[in-house]
């Protein structure tokens, strides 16, 4: 084992834990805003309304990230008209089409999470509210969603995680990320072992810090199903 | 069967959906099959290592469950697909061997193999925990030993508590072995690029791999539903 290169490295390794974080933090909030609209159209009744969401969400979750990647990044210049509208630039970049299929696939799983949640909603708590006069849009905002976060919680922290190490496919389409930068390490110096190495402390110490920081946020949220001390 | 696919698929996106695209998803196929069969393998030591007293077998399978599902997938089929190669090549120096070369079909099979197996050690570690402890001493208050008691009472019985667990185990898996065209084995996405980027369809390729994504999972979910209704016989739903 040798990590003098890693050492001098480093800098390249801090600089992808950077792209890495960013990435994987504006994927999961581009991903909520979208799966909250959608998870409530897929709980819903209605046909019409859930048809298409649930397309979506089976369709995402039941491909390859790496796949969803591949479409959007390479797939997207076989289309003349996009070649030529306005948005050719976010598609020719490899760091925008990285993040709008971490967001779509992240949104479609998180939209899954959601959907169950609400649909385990005790009825009880909707009917008391009806009948306190609140309107449909008032039980939702007040009632099901805040209670369906709750439930949604532990599930969401796994859904962190997944989209963490799901991240690290940016470094195939030459981002530089923390395992883009562990091949750019082991290209130059021919380290396998200790540049991949060193990529996957850094993805183990993220893992823990997301692990940690979604039993601090459960510690509050849930405090109502904490055992009373006596 | 053969005669009819070449005929009726032959001018299918230029040609190329069968044989090219269709024999890579028989490869994804193969490589998910293999890669479970170790993943069982490695679950099972792994959940039997967990629950078991000796406090070493615990410390290496917490160990590697917690290692395996703290780093991405790409990273760890690199560090064994790579530094794989160069550890055979090293043990092989000392031992005086020839020069043994790593397929990639080998990395592939192993590296899947080996992550999944980490979460099926969860998974049935949680399946044997579920089955009621009193069947378990009503099997040792009969005199069975307790490979008996594990072969005819501990095991039926956990399967069916194991049966969700390793189903989405296994669809996570199929997914996973999309990643071995990264490190250059021919599966269906490495052949997509291939046809996409010859036919300037790269859309329509990775497109159509993935709604054959799609086919595995639905035919595996019907096949996960008829096994689980099968071992969920005696039970009663509400």
């Amino acid at each position: 084992m040798d990590f003098e290169a890693i050492v001098t490295n480093l800098p390249l390794y801090f600089e992808g834990l950077v792209t890495t974080v960013h990435l994987v933090v504006l994927s999961l909030v581009l991903g909520i805003l979208l799966a909250v609209p959608v998870g409530l159209l897929a709980s819903s009744k209605s046909v019409a309304a859930n048809f298409l969401p649930k397309v979506y969400i089976y369709f995402f979750r039941g491909t390859p990230l790496i796949v969803q990647m591949y479409i959007i990044y390479y797939g997207a210049g076989q289309f003349e008209p996009l070649r030529e509208s306005i948005f050719w630039p976010i598609f020719k970049e490899a760091y925008s089409c990285a993040l709008i299929a971490f967001a779509l696939n992240s949104a479609a799983y998180t939209a899954e999470i959601l959907r169950g949640a609400i649909i385990a909603t005790p009825y009880g708590e909707i009917e008391a509210a009806r009948a306190s006069g609140m309107s449909k849009w008032l039980v939702m905002r007040r009632i099901v969603l805040p209670s369906s976060f709750r439930r949604a919680l532990p599930a969401y922290g796994n859904e962190v995680i997944f989209m963490l190490h799901g991240s690290a496919l940016a470094g195939v389409i030459t981002i530089i990320d923390l395992f883009g930068a562990a091949r750019i390490v082991n290209s130059r110096h021919f380290v396998p072992f200790e540049s991949f190495i060193t990529a996957g402390v850094f993805y183990l110490i993220l893992t823990f810090a997301i692990i940690w920081i979604f039993k601090r946020v459960e510690f509050r949220w849930h405090a109502h199903l904490r055992q009373r001390s006596s | 069967m053969h005669e009819f696919l070449t005929e009726s698929l032959s001018g299918v996106l230029g040609g190329y959906l069968y044989p090219f695209i269709l024999e890579g998803m028989l490869l994804t196929v193969q490589l998910a099959v293999f890669s479970l069969f170790i993943a069982l393998v490695l679950g099972f030591l792994g959940a039997t290592a967990k629950l078991s007293s000796n406090k070493i077998a615990r410390l290496v399978a917490g160990v590697y469950t917690t290692l395996i599902r703290g780093v991405p997938d790409i990273v760890l089929m690199f560090i064994i697909f790579f530094g794989g190669q160069l550890l055979v090549n090293v043990i092989g120096d000392k031992l005086g061997l020839e020069y043994i070369e790593i397929s990639e079909f080998t990395a592939g099979v192993t590296t899947i193999g080996f992550i999944f197996g980490a979460y099926m050690s969860e998974t049935f570690r949680g399946a044997i925990l579920a089955v009621p402890r009193g069947e378990i001493e009503a099997g040792y208050a009969y005199g069975m030993t307790s490979l008996q008691v594990f072969r005819r009472i501990t095991f039926p019985a956990c399967v069916r508590h194991a049966i969700p667990g390793f189903g989405n185990n296994w669809l996570v898996l199929a997914k996973t072995t999309a990643l071995v065209s990264v490190i250059g084995l021919e599966d269906m996405v490495f052949r997509a690029t291939q046809a996409g980027g010859s036919l300037r369809q790269p859309f329509t390729f990775y497109f159509v791999v993935a709604i054959l994504y799609l086919v595995i999972t639905a035919v595996s979910d019907g096949g996960l539903r008829r096994l689980e209704k099968r071992y969920s016989a005696g039970v009663r739903r509400a």
